[in-house]
């Protein structure tokens, strides 16, 4: 009964999605004001059927109702409950169910709060998001019914493998979807403005919290993949340009892009069709993402559940949303009016310089993601990695971090470097100060010495947009993009100093022999034999001992598992306020030492703690828009009652 | 047209979604082939893996007649599958050799006391040399030699039922 009850909100859920679409459309037409009533309860009553389905398939999981197929082949009633409950998104038809869910609820919201644009803008915004949702609808119910029941319940289920039961694997993939959706809101809003023409302010307010959200989501989302990266493959680096995580990186670019050319539409009324644009590149980014993946078109390190069937009826939603935003761009477009105009020397001058940038990096990790791609199709294996994108990569990025760390002094509209020239001369100084402190220490190559010149001048200068301000005064937002900006500054601290400091250590040891790696001293204790529920191992019990302090032991292993037959190493960190041991086990020489292989890794935390920060300073701009606009809210709300009480007397 | 450059994503859009769907309707090819074929197989010699059977040297596979070289091992699932057809090739006429990647000779013994014996020689190769060497990748893989030790045929994977008719084919005409 509670599959069916699901089965049947979706069902109703996806008509309900039609009329939305339906009714928006219509009431683009004169006379069709009647429709678009219809049209906000359908879409917050779509977003609370979605989330009741999502729900029921919670539940399912959570009593392992061995009758549905999914709960079966997923679950089993030994799991504890945790990942029962994650096991319900941990598949590809949970996975779309919860993106549709997410994506329902996003548009209920936007119907239920948006009340600052144009009516028509706004119908025509809830019937753009229908027309995505109606095609995810379509995808779930016609080829993936995740309530699909059995024809004969199973006894028990399937879904006892304890490598998937891994708490940062549940919320990986929900985070990356909810930027997704996110972005798909921003589409929505750009297709809507396009509509009805009205691209100004108010659209940028009302798609700002959107786009806020869902970078935020991407940027955790990118930051612990790659520290599972790290950690899970046993190879010591942090990103390694696969296709996978390319694919999560594009979008984060151009909603990083988007977010920053958002920001100048709201304040100044400028690039108006270049934030359009950027609003349909960005959901298509997400959707290249989801289909590189799913699709299995590249290979990747990444192993995924791969079906290329699925990948067709992706790349079938891809062709018809972007292909047909972008359509409708290059017809109305050019019938955008024109917005405000600024000088080079102004913030908006160095926002754009920013979003050329971002754009020029993200053409050149698309490019190098899909060039296998192109050239396979001329039977020629190429694979593009580090040397491509490392080099052509930095000849956007570091002009744009240089610009970052003066950008956020300039005044609107225009401004005079003159008045900037003190403050700027100082991050200068210190960047060339760095570069020369770090070129006289030794040779460590162009880009990491480059980059801690850098992230110290940007940490630097990230909080100079408070020199002369009365610190209880700056706005919460403001408070936010300094803490993003701080946040990349200590990121990039981490790689950079990752890069350029790291010292490896490849030694084949006997049991009691030392090894000394950066500030640690490294015994092999002994190697044992240890089995776990599926895999077997040898595990080496390793005392680290930093800088000849009380030694600590670490147990790195090499496991073998036997179905399917499969060799993983489980490294071992330990970490210090300035970096980790990361050491990995290897196999047995045939004269009986053991390959050990160690690296001390300076800073190298500071990648992922300048992750958390970039998006905690996502989440405090958020507040403070948000707060920013209920109070203008307010604020009109009184000036009309006050308008309103002064005609009435 | 004077707005022609708002076309210019479109158009890129559409040589995307071209390239895309012409690489979804390729065969996706996963298997890694050798190229070794049409060549000979280069000079080698495995130790015996089991005690009632002798090794395997290069010379084993120069004597003029055809052989099937399985590549296999105690410790793939696979080739517990494959098992029962390699009985049905031996039956029929085929003569195997294997070459036992990275095995303990208990286990070799256990595997085939357990699932058949349908080796004639088995070497052993600890350290995937010989496997490196003809161009498999993988285990199992089957390999069609002909007299003269030249690689007439790879099949890569577990051998199926339908496999086998194919195999003998394929050993037929390398003993033309």
């Amino acid at each position: 009964m509670i599959a069916e009850l699901g089965l049947a909100a979706l069902w109703i859920a996806s008509a309900l999605a039609v009329l939305q679409l339906v009714g928006g459309v219509l009431a683009q037409k004169q006379g069709g004001s009647e429709m678009a009533k219809l049209v906000r309860p359908a879409a917050i009553t779509q977003g609370l059927l979605a989330a009741f389905a999502f729900l029921m398939l919670l539940w399912l999981f959570a009593i392992t109702d061995l009758s549905v197929k999914l709960v079966a082949t997923n679950s089993h009633s030994a799991k504890p409950l945790i990942f029962k409950l994650s096991g319900a998104w941990g598949n590809h038809e949970g996975s779309m169910l919860l993106w549709i869910t997410v994506m329902a609820m996003a548009g209920g919201l936007i119907a239920l709060v948006e009340r600052r644009l144009p009516e028509k803008t706004m119908m025509a915004t809830l019937a753009a998001q229908a027309f995505v949702g109606i095609g995810f609808y379509a995808f779930l119910l016609l080829s993936s019914n995740p309530f699909e029941r059995l024809p004969q319940p199973a006894v028990e289920g399937m879904g006892l493998n304890p490598l998937l039961q891994d708490i940062g694997l549940a919320f990986h993939p929900p985070t990356l979807y909810f930027g997704y959706v996110g972005l798909s809101v921003a589409f929505s809003f750009a297709v809507g403005a396009l509509m009805t023409r009205k691209v100004g302010p108010d659209f940028a307010r009302a798609m700002r919290p959107w786009v806020l959200g869902a970078w935020v989501f991407l940027t955790l989302g990118i930051t612990a993949g790659s520290y599972w990266a790290y950690y899970e493959l046993g190879w010591g680096g942090w990103w390694f340009w696969d296709p996978v995580e390319n694919a999560s990186l594009m979008p984060w670019l151009a909603a990083t892009a988007l977010l920053h050319s958002v920001s100048v539409l709201a304040a100044r009324d400028a690039l108006r069709a270049w934030t359009i644009m950027l609003g349909v590149v960005a959901f298509s980014m997400s959707m290249l993402g989801t289909f590189l993946v799913r699709s299995g078109i590249l290979t990747s390190v990444h192993a995924f559940a791969v079906d290329p069937e699925r990948g067709s009826f992706i790349l079938f939603l891809l062709a018809l949303y972007i292909g047909g935003a972008l359509l409708l761009f290059a017809l109305r477009a050019g019938t955008v009016t024109e917005g405000e105009r600024f000088s080079v020397t102004s913030r908006e001058g160095a926002l754009v310089f920013n979003n050329v940038m971002l754009s020029a990096i993200l053409g050149i990790v698309l490019l190098g993601t899909l060039y296998p791609l192109l050239t396979e199709a001329f039977d020629v294996r190429v694979s593009v990695g580090p040397p491509y994108f490392n080099p052509v990569g930095a000849i956007f990025t570091v002009p744009m971090l240089i610009v970052m760390t003066i950008g956020p002094m300039l005044r609107w509209r225009g401004d005079s470097f003159d008045r900037i020239k003190f403050p700027a001369a100082i991050v200068a100084s210190i960047m060339l100060a760095v570069l020369a402190l770090v070129l006289v220490l030794g040779s460590y190559g162009i880009l990491p010495v480059l980059g801690l010149a850098i992230a110290i001048g940007l940490g630097v200068a990230s909080f100079l947009p408070l020199r002369g301000r009365k610190l209880t005064r700056v706005p919460i937002a403001t408070w936010g993009m300094i803490m993003a900006h701080f946040g990349i500054a200590v990121a990039l601290f981490g790689m950079a100093s990752e890069t350029a400091f790291s010292e490896e250590k490849l030694a084949a040891v006997s049991v009691g022999d030392a090894t000394d790696v950066g500030p640690w001293t490294v015994v092999l204790g002994s190697v044992e034999p240890v089995a776990g529920p599926n895999w077997t191992a040898i595990e080496g019990r390793l005392q680290a001992s930093y800088d000849g302090s009380e030694p600590i032991l670490l147990n790195p292993q090499s496991r073998n598992f036997w179905a399917p037959p499969q060799e993983t190493t489980e490294s071992t960190l330990a970490t210090r306020w300035n970096g980790q041991l990361y050491a990995v086990i290897g196999n047995q020489a045939s004269d009986g030492r053991w390959q050990l292989r160690l690296w001390w890794k300076p800073f190298v935390t500071l990648i992922w703690y300048g992750g958390i920060l970039v998006a905690l300073g996502g989440v405090l701009a958020i507040i403070g828009r948000v707060r920013g606009d209920l109070k203008r809210r307010y604020v009109r709300a009184r000036s009309d009652q006050r308008r309103e009480d002064a005609a009435a007397l | 047209m004077s707005n022609f450059r708002l076309w210019i994503p479109l158009g890129l859009f559409a040589l995307f979604l071209g390239v895309a769907a012409y690489q979804l309707t390729q065969p996706k090819d996963e298997f890694v082939v050798s190229t070794m074929i049409g060549k000979p197989i280069p000079d080698f010699a495995l130790r015996p893996s089991h005690p009632d059977r002798p090794g395997l040297t290069i010379n084993d596979l120069t004597d003029g007649k055809p052989k099937l070289l399985n590549i296999w091992a105690s410790w793939c699932l696979p080739c517990i599958a494959e098992a029962p057809h390699l009985e049905t090739l031996k039956r029929q006429g085929a003569e195997i050799v294997g070459v036992a990647i990275r095995d303990r000779p208990e286990d070799v013994a256990r595997f085939l006391a357990r699932h058949g014996n349908p080796y004639s020689k088995i070497g052993a190769d600890d350290l995937s040399e010989v496997q490196l060497s003809i161009g498999s990748s993988g285990v199992p893989e089957t390999f069609v030699i002909d007299g003269n030790g030249v690689i007439q045929h790879q099949h890569i994977g577990d051998v199926r039922a339908e496999h086998v008719p194919i195999l003998l084919r394929e050993l037929a005409e390398a003993g033309q």
